[in-house]
């Protein structure tokens, strides 16, 4: 058997350089998962604890999110936002920046969008929506952006400068809905006009579902072209891993971290876009309802890669779609979900030390002897 | 009740300084703590509400306030302690673990703080400082809380400890080497671990301030953010416990500047003021960061400055 290798290498070869590549490959799916099924495992405990039983908490989550045509539509409704959020946060993360506060650039992109479209009543929607839109980019790039200015500018540590701006962002919102921007009407909810239903962004043909979720995709899809496909990608990728090194080969270090940031930040204002545009008809504090952060988790789960994204923010968004009706029928506190987070959470991190040190993903171990 | 006319606002920041700060002064203390032992912990945000939660439940069921603190200064140390045990693995991003613990703190503190938000548990007992005058409103200010002036006491003892005891000599030299720590026959995981323990303990007494005094009830919307600027704090006053209080009661007059204003009567833009202590926490934090040399005071091995 020790001469194997020599007379048989026709044969043997590319068998074994493909087992070595499905190895590489699979520790960045197996792992993601494992770590995905052990934070359940710990939640299940959690609930057992509690005498609750984890079974009906599955099956009522995979009724209520996956379960019927009408359950799915309402799971892919809430996706839309969670694929803007989750990119937010996995565009800097490709330069090693840990961008916390995408709920701040949706709060505000929102906001611009909802303000723009009262002033642009009775305008073609052809012309309206779009100018909508590239408002709520602007807006969110321009906040996200500055988070990425100030680390290179003036050394800011961006996950604190990032979640405080998404609290000034909030207050920002609440003054204008509640003074300037008000509209008259909205007695119990302060909230800007409604927007006309021309400028209304409708369901896909046949589905009960916005063309938010078509764009988040598409932003997904780009996002990873972005990444995996271009120079400035791949320049990102160096400058992630090492900024001296970065700096010495020539890159500019400080246009990628600007660029990756403030791209980040318009797919979290194309996110405030569509919930303003398709969902909520105006600005309002609804904007600010924990999307941002249910998408820092799925960017980690992801691994920050934007494809990995698109079934994460499906998963995630099933979860969300369910707990109302999880909450009520076994009587579970609204947190449920947030502790659920957690637990998935810091199980995805705890993951990140076993990379490279389970023998079975090593690709030596299939393509030698 | 006289009236003092504009006299009240500067007056009630004062106020607001002494019984707003308590809870940055302890979170920032916690969090010096951890960071001069080389590691930082994002996390005391969700430290703080569930040390809010547990120490208003515990109250509430014994009926003893100092039970409580008791109660969340443990619950606190378990939350440094788990968030120090998986540090310690390598390869563990500090920065992501604090986001996953902020968020897993608060979905625990929300989750069992639910039956406790209607009753009502015994407040913190307050000493009136402010006996010498006539005026109700310099009483009422100068009500002050035993847990200020127990955090007042700690940072400087923390301070002394820093400087002048091996415990504080040890914590320094591991935060600043992980290598010269080794050499001297320290284990650096398990020292950062304790530290981040204690850190937390100190962020939970932080957040039994928020439920058992000052506002002195337990909601889901008690703390907005004071742990995550208490972490920026930390910056802002080099690593020094002293440095800390002081930055504390600038922290928390400027947290009460909006009801301040709004109590003589200038309701406009209520919601830029409750966005001052952020706005003043960004802006402390440009002022004292560089991108070109290493913060002076910064120890050696923590991730946000290298």
């Amino acid at each position: 058997m020790t001469d194997h290798g020599i007379s048989g290498p026709a044969t043997g070869a590319p068998l074994r350089a493909m087992l070595a590549r499905v190895a590489r490959r699979a520790e960045a799916v197996v792992l993601p998962l494992a770590a995905l099924m052990a934070g359940f495992a710990v939640f299940s405990l959690f609930l057992l604890m509690q005498g609750k039983s984890p079974a009906e908490f599955f099956s009522l989550v995979y009724k209520a999110g996956f379960g019927t045509a009408f359950s799915w539509q309402n799971t892919l409704s809430r996706t839309a936002p969670l694929l803007f959020a989750a990119l937010c946060v996995a565009l800097p993360a490709r330069l090693g920046l840990v961008v916390i506060g995408g709920e701040g650039a949706i709060v505000l992109g929102g906001l611009a969008a909802g303000a723009l479209g009262v002033s642009l009543a009775g305008a073609p929607a052809a012309v309206a929506l779009p100018l909508m839109a590239l408002a709520a980019c602007v807006v969110g790039g321009l906040w996200i952006g500055s988070v990425g200015a100030l680390r290179y500018l003036r050394g800011v540590n961006e996950t604190i400068a990032s979640l405080l701006l998404a609290y000034i962002a909030i207050a920002l919102m609440n003054h204008l809905v509640e003074g300037p921007l008000r509209d008259p009407a909205s007695l119990n909810k302060p909230s800007t006009a409604p927007l006309a239903d021309a400028l209304r962004v409708g369901d896909m043909p046949g589905w009960d579902v916005h063309w938010g979720l078509l764009a988040g995709i598409a932003g997904c899809v780009l996002a990873w072209a972005l990444i995996d496909r271009t120079t400035w990608g791949f320049a990102a990728r160096i400058a992630g891993g090492n900024v001296r090194a970065a700096q010495v080969q020539g890159l500019p270090v400080g246009r990628l971290i600007l660029g990756f940031t403030a791209l980040g930040g318009a797919f979290a204002g194309l996110a405030g876009f569509f919930e303003v545009a398709a969902v909520h008809g105006s600005a309002n504090a609804s904007l600010a309802s924990g999307y941002g952060y249910t998408g820092i988790l799925i960017a980690f789960l992801a691994r920050h890669n934007p494809l990995a994204i698109i079934p994460v923010a499906i998963l995630l968004a099933g979860f969300e779609a369910s707990s109302g009706l999880v909450q009520r029928r076994m009587d579970l506190p609204d947190a449920t979900t947030l502790v659920l987070q957690g637990f998935v959470f810091v199980a995805i991190l705890i993951s990140e030390t076993l990379y490279g040190r389970l023998r079975i993903f090593a690709p030596e171990r299939w393509s030698t002897r | 009740m006289t009236d003092l006319g504009i006299w009240a606002v500067p007056l009630a920041i004062l106020a607001g300084a002494i019984r707003v700060s308590t809870p940055f002064l302890f979170v920032s203390l916690g969090e010096v703590l951890t960071e001069r032992s080389g590691r930082i912990n994002l996390g005391l945000e969700g430290t703080l509400v569930f040390g809010a939660m547990s120490g208003y439940a515990v109250a509430y069921l014994t009926g003893s306030p100092w039970a409580g603190v008791l109660a969340a200064a443990v619950a606190g140390a378990l939350f440094g302690l788990v968030h120090g045990l998986i540090c310690s693995l390598p390869r563990v991003n500090d920065i992501a673990i604090g986001i996953a613990m902020m968020i897993l703190g608060m979905g625990l503190a929300f989750y069992f703080g639910k039956p406790f938000v209607q009753p009502v548990a015994p407040d913190l007992p307050a000493i009136p400082l402010g006996w010498w005058s006539d005026l109700p409103q310099v009483q009422a200010a100068l009500q002050v809380n035993v847990l200020f002036l127990i955090g007042a006491a700690a940072a400087f003892a923390m301070w002394w400890m820093f400087r002048a005891t091996r415990v504080g000599l040890i914590i320094r030299v591991v935060g600043d080497s992980t290598d010269a720590a080794r050499a001297m026959g320290l284990r650096p995981a398990l020292i950062r671990t304790l530290a981040t323990a204690a850190g937390g303990a100190f962020a939970g007494v932080g957040g039994a301030y928020l439920s058992l005094y000052y506002p002195g009830s337990w909601n889901e919307g008690i703390s907005s953010g004071q742990g995550l600027m208490a972490v920026a704090l930390v910056i802002f006053a080099r690593w020094n416990p002293v440095a800390c209080f002081g930055a504390a009661l600038l922290f928390g007059g400027a947290g009460a500047l909006g009801p301040a204003l709004q109590s003589v009567g200038v309701s406009e833009g209520y919601y830029l003021y409750y966005a001052a202590p952020y706005v003043l926490t960004l802006g402390v934090l440009i002022a004292t960061s560089s991108p070109h040399r290493a913060m002076t005071g910064a120890p050696g091995e923590l991730s946000i400055t290298k």
